[in-house]
């Protein structure tokens, strides 16, 4: 790799050791992929993933230490992950007793840390920090440092930014030096599909589910896909978004995909169109008994697989305002059919607090209150990831959410009836 | 014996038993559970992938195509090798992915004490003869032998 002078001082430690440890790291990172320079980061924010002071995760604390005891802070300001706790989403005494006690020990250092690093400010925890309320919305073309495969995936595709895939801990050192390096999804080599995606459904597909499959087939590629603006139409108003939010997450976590254009709609399939597909791409038809397939294979994790669920999460990655408003709707409506007047599983809808802060000034709020479902902030999966919630029977609509814990997938459509009209959607 | 040249990632010689998974290996999915609770065979905890599922972790050699997942992949498997509880070594069929790549550089730059040689672009082949069980080797210059 060849470095700019100031770089290469910084690499033989004219600014100190630990800078000079944090350039090896992005120089080895980037000699991984035969990167041949470090380019500057051009947004103005950085996300990061770890968000959360899980004590094992000590490790990382330190090294945040060593960083923050150097002296050196973020060039950049940051927004980062969900917080994994909130006392309105329910947890029995146990739960709470090993949470509190035990998982998330270091959470207020860590917050701590991340205050002092740059974080752009006390409510900057979302995996959707690219909401226009959580304000950090990267421009078409801009370079980033971001980790969180979700948003990594929705910067890329929908916003036209430009990003790899990073890990946490890479993410801040991009902002610390101010550089990446210049390889895979920054480069117009690394944006051309390898896959051409044609969906042939007979209805919209589920967006969580169309992400996995595609996810699973094409893994860490990109993927073109055709045939999806008959559904989605050819604009990305709040909707699609929405849609492609899910889509993606479904992608990056199920397989490793960083970007995907789709036919008409994404900004760089709008411009290049199929100029965007590599030579000898593979194909990849998904029609309905594709996705009826992709489905029925997700084993099933709980001890009782007839067990009634004990909570449904629905927001992993976080829900927008439209989403809170359309679910309220929806599930008002489901209750009025079923003569209901609350859930009949303990809900927990979840989206980024700025989010929330707003949705709590619409009439929506007290009508979503009204029907016993809870809002969070949380992020569900470090909610999840404890043994105490294997044993428990949740129920998601995230396929993300579904490949990281024990809780078992449905549709949006069924997890509405399982929680308006009771039952287990067997 | 069969002997197959990869790219080093990081250097480093190790003997270890093989783990093997032909699909994608989910680092947060597969880790994070046995880190957090303790579990000193390290277990894999990937509920999604049948080859590994419940198979001990630590101090293997473990046999991959890619790393999958959540972007926390590289951190956790940084965490990994700071708490000591790592693979002995890390065997790539196709060209590292960077998630795992970061992990690889995080732990070599960063922690003291702790070798987790990473080679990567094996082939397929490699992955196609390797099997749970087998005896692996890794050289200096990323030649990998399959007893």
């Amino acid at each position: 790799m060849v470095l700019t002078n100031e770089q290469q001082a910084i690499l033989n430690g004219e600014k100190g050791e630990t800078l000079a440890k944090v350039m090896k790291t992005l120089v080895m990172y980037g000699e991984a992929f035969h990167a041949e320079k470090l380019v500057p980061i051009t947004s103005k924010y950085n996300h990061l993933v770890t968000s959360f002071g899980l004590k094992v995760m000590s490790p990382v604390y330190d090294l945040m230490q060593q960083i923050l005891d150097a002296g050196v802070t973020s060039g950049q300001k940051f927004s980062v992950d969900p917080r994994p706790l909130d006392k309105n989403v329910p947890a029995n005494i146990l739960q709470k007793l090993v949470f509190n006690k035990f998982m998330y020990t270091k959470q207020d250092f860590y917050e701590e840390q991340l205050k002092e690093l740059g974080l752009m400010d006390k409510d900057a925890f979302s995996c959707t920090c690219y909401m226009d309320e959580m304000g950090n919305r990267p421009q078409k073309g801009e370079v980033l440092s971001w980790a969180e495969s979700s948003a990594v995936v929705y910067a890329n595709s929908v916003l036209g930014a430009r990003c790899n895939r990073n890990s946490g801990i890479i993410d801040i050192m991009g902002s610390i030096v101010g550089y990446v390096p210049y390889f895979g999804l920054l480069t117009d080599e690394g944006r051309r599909a390898t896959w051409v995606v044609k969906v042939q459904t007979s209805k919209k597909p589920e967006a969580q589910l169309l992400g996995s499959a595609i996810g699973m087939k094409v893994m860490e590629d990109v993927p073109y896909i055709v045939g999806l603006d008959a559904w989605l139409g050819q604009q990305l108003d709040d909707a699609t978004c929405a849609y492609l939010k899910d889509f993606g997450a479904a992608t990056a976590s199920n397989g490793a995909v960083g970007l995907y254009h789709i036919e008409n709609l994404t900004p760089e399939a709008v411009e290049l169109g199929d100029k965007l597909i590599a030579e000898g791409a593979q194909e990849y038809i998904i029609d309905d008994a594709e996705l009826e397939r992709v489905k029925n294979n997700y084993p099933v994790v709980w001890k009782d697989p007839d067990a009634t669920p004990k909570l449904c999460f629905v927001g992993c990655p976080h829900l927008s305002l439209q989403q809170l408003k359309d679910w309220t709707d929806k599930i008002e409506a489901g209750l009025k059919e079923s003569g209901k007047k609350k859930v009949a599983i303990p809900t927990v809808l979840t989206a980024a607090p700025k989010v929330l802060e707003v949705f709590e000034q619409t009439d929506y709020a007290p009508r979503l209150k009204a029907t016993g479902v809870v809002t969070s902030y949380i992020c569900p999966l470090m909610y999840m990831n404890n043994p105490l919630c294997k044993k428990m029977p949740v129920i998601t609509s995230s396929n993300k959410l579904r490949t990281y814990s024990s809780a078992r997938y449905y549709t949006d459509d069924e997890i509405l009836h399982a929680i308006t009209k009771g039952g287990n959607n067997k | 014996m069969k002997q197959f040249q990869g790219r080093v990632i990081t250097p480093g010689e190790v003997t270890a038993e093989a783990v093997v998974t032909t699909q994608g290996f989910n680092t947060l999915a597969s880790l994070q559970m046995a880190l957090q609770f303790g579990d000193k065979e390290v277990k894999c905890g990937d509920q999604n992938n049948a080859e590994l599922h419940g198979k001990p972790l630590i101090g293997k050699a473990l046999c991959l195509p890619q790393t999958i997942g959540s972007t926390t992949g590289g951190l956790v498997l940084y965490c990994a090798c700071a708490m000591h509880k790592n693979p002995a070594c890390m065997l790539f069929a196709n060209p590292i992915d960077s998630l795992a790549a970061a992990g690889a550089v995080l732990a070599d730059v960063w922690v003291d004490g702790v070798s987790m040689p990473v080679v990567d672009s094996l082939g397929e082949e490699f992955l196609s003869y390797v099997k749970d069980g087998m005896t692996v080797t890794v050289k200096e210059n990323g030649v990998v032998e399959v007893d």
